[in-house]
């Protein structure tokens, strides 16, 4: 069920940018997504939670919920990352552990902004997104 | 022979095949030359024709096409000894870049010279790689490596440098003759005469300076000059450690193989003399050769119009950039290559880089590997670069300043 999350949130964000044609807008758009993510609480914007790319860092904390689930905080301190952090905490947070450990993303290679997750880039999303499923990888295991 | 600077880029753009492209369906603005230069046509075809024509191994062999490749080859060595002043062509040494070149410095010269008693001096405008190769010598010798302080303006601090020889007695002295985060020309001339008066040796890293200045070793009289191709219109995986004969006499060799020795046994292996001790194994020939043609193609052009032009592009830029409100310069020093570095009040430059990059200009953001200097600066998130080289253009900088204020709007 909860892979089913996963992949109606993406199926969300997909639709949610096809509005755009314009490589701006669409920047325009993440940029204003940036602003509403579900921020980590200050005092867990530490080192121990500190994701560190080589242009822009991001922070991330991950929160076992009483059902089970997955919940995920974050900030990065580039606005344009902190918009990238944001859907993938919107697509993955709140799913069961496994399904967030399996799950299949493909959400930013549809809205055309894969380019963020290559290591030239070095905006610590794709460290984040390792972390995310490294966590509940963790979670899953010791729930089985 | 000057002519106008301003015909330059009209001259030689169409030189550049990859200026035609299109990047997120815009005409490429590319202002990132400080990380690498394009490639004129002339580089592009020889390459094509020493590896459709004439490839073979150099050095060895007695047939034909081995003679006409090592002809090529040494004859690219002689074209760099002549472009940097060199007093024998055997000062150059072909190495796989500058980093590679200060690696085998700091390795055969430092591994046989230092002690637990020396100084190696450095400073803090440094490229990480003329800071990290002296950092692993000096940490296995048990050596220090001190580094001269940076002025607010980019400029060196010379009365610091001055100070630092006389406390420090550095054995070795490393700087960059340009910054290639701040564009400061440093006064190389000026600081090898001091350091040798102290009794150190000098290495000039001179990166950012090849493609921008005359360079003559000899007037600048260092000891040691390290340079890369690709910055200079020349391909990537190639570069040039100059040493005065001397030096590189003295020093043993550092990396052992083919090409770099005189004869092997297992009782005892005699080298081979400059400057093919230092060159182990089978080197970068067809990126030697088309290293030459493009250092023919930087003198057909001519070192100082190319000069001449970058120097009214930066003072274009200063004041263009100027008129963008929050926007700070970084490295205003009196005399810089193409290279303006920036910050935006509470903007990330990642996010302008990327906000330049959708509207097909190419820039640079973050620290531009040198941490240290970005620290001292108290910069933490770097800076975003815009680096111009001989073909860029006033129109093309106008360009980029509309751009940033575009994205400074879009993320306020």
């Amino acid at each position: 069920m909860s892979e089913g999350l996963i992949s109606s949130r993406q199926q969300e964000v997909i639709e949610e940018f096809e509005l755009f044609d314009d490589w701006m807008d669409k920047y325009e758009h993440l940029i204003e997504l940036g602003k509403d993510i579900p921020a980590i609480q200050p005092h867990r914007k530490t080192d121990d939670h500190l994701i560190k790319g080589c242009q822009s860092k991001v922070w991330l904390a991950a929160d076992e919920t009483d059902s089970g689930a997955v919940e995920f905080t974050a900030d990065s301190d580039a606005i344009i990352t902190k918009g990238l952090v944001g859907l993938m905490v919107r697509v993955l947070s709140g799913a069961d552990a496994r399904a967030i450990a399996e799950a299949d993303l493909h959400f930013l290679d549809a809205i055309g902004l894969h380019q963020h997750l290559s290591p030239t880039r070095s905006n610590g999303l794709a460290s984040m997104v390792k972390q995310m499923r490294l966590y509940a990888a963790a979670l899953a295991a010791r729930q089985s | 022979m000057m002519m106008a600077s301003f015909n330059l880029p009209e001259r030689i753009r169409q030189d550049f095949p990859i200026l035609q492209r299109k990047v997120h369906g815009k005409d490429l603005v590319y202002l990132d030359n400080a990380a690498s230069a394009q490639k004129p046509l002339a580089v592009i075809e020889g390459q094509r024709e020493y590896l459709s024509n004439y490839h073979a191994n150099i050095h060895r062999g007695a047939h034909h096409l081995a003679q006409l490749a090592t002809e090529a080859f040494e004859g690219a060595r002689g074209k760099i000894a002549t472009h940097i002043g060199a007093a024998h062509t055997e000062e150059v040494v072909f190495t796989g870049g500058s980093t590679d070149a200060i690696n085998l410095v700091a390795q055969a010269w430092g591994r046989a010279n230092l002690t637990s008693d020396d100084t190696v001096l450095v400073t803090r405008m440094e490229h990480h790689a003329n800071i990290v190769p002296w950092q692993m010598v000096c940490a296995e010798k048990g050596a220090k490596l001190v580094p001269v302080n940076v002025l607010e303006d980019g400029t060196l601090d010379l009365d610091d440098y001055a100070s630092c020889l006389e406390q420090h007695q550095p054995k070795m002295v490393g700087f960059v003759h340009a910054s290639n985060t701040l564009g400061t020309i440093n006064p190389v001339a000026e600081m090898c005469a001091q350091a040798k008066a102290a009794g150190a040796l000098t290495l000039v890293d001179g990166s950012q300076a090849l493609p921008h200045l005359n360079i003559d070793v000899q007037a600048i009289d260092c000891d040691f000059y390290v340079a890369t191709a690709h910055k200079a219109y020349g391909p990537t995986g190639l570069g040039f450690l100059y040493g005065k004969k001397s030096h590189l006499e003295s020093m043993p060799p550092w990396r052992g193989g083919g090409e770099m020795i005189e004869s092997v046994s297992f009782e005892g292996t005699t080298f081979n003399g400059l400057p093919h001790k230092f060159e182990a194994g089978t080197p970068h020939i067809s990126g030697g050769i088309a290293f030459g043609i493009a250092l023919d193609w930087m003198n057909g052009v001519g070192t100082e119009n190319i000069s001449h032009h970058e120097t009214r592009l930066v003072e274009h830029a200063h004041a263009a950039l100027g008129t963008l409100k929050g926007l700070q310069i970084i490295g205003t020093a009196p005399h810089k290559v193409g290279v303006v570095s920036l910050v935006v009040d509470g903007l990330h430059p990642y996010d302008l880089g990327t906000l330049l990059d959708g509207q097909g200009m190419a820039v640079r953001t973050g620290h531009h590997c040198t941490e240290p200097l970005m620290q001292h600066l108290g910069l933490e998130s770097g800076t975003l670069r815009m680096s111009f080289a001989a073909y860029t253009t006033r129109e093309e900088i106008d360009r980029a300043v509309i751009a940033l204020d575009r994205a400074i709007n879009m993320l306020r």
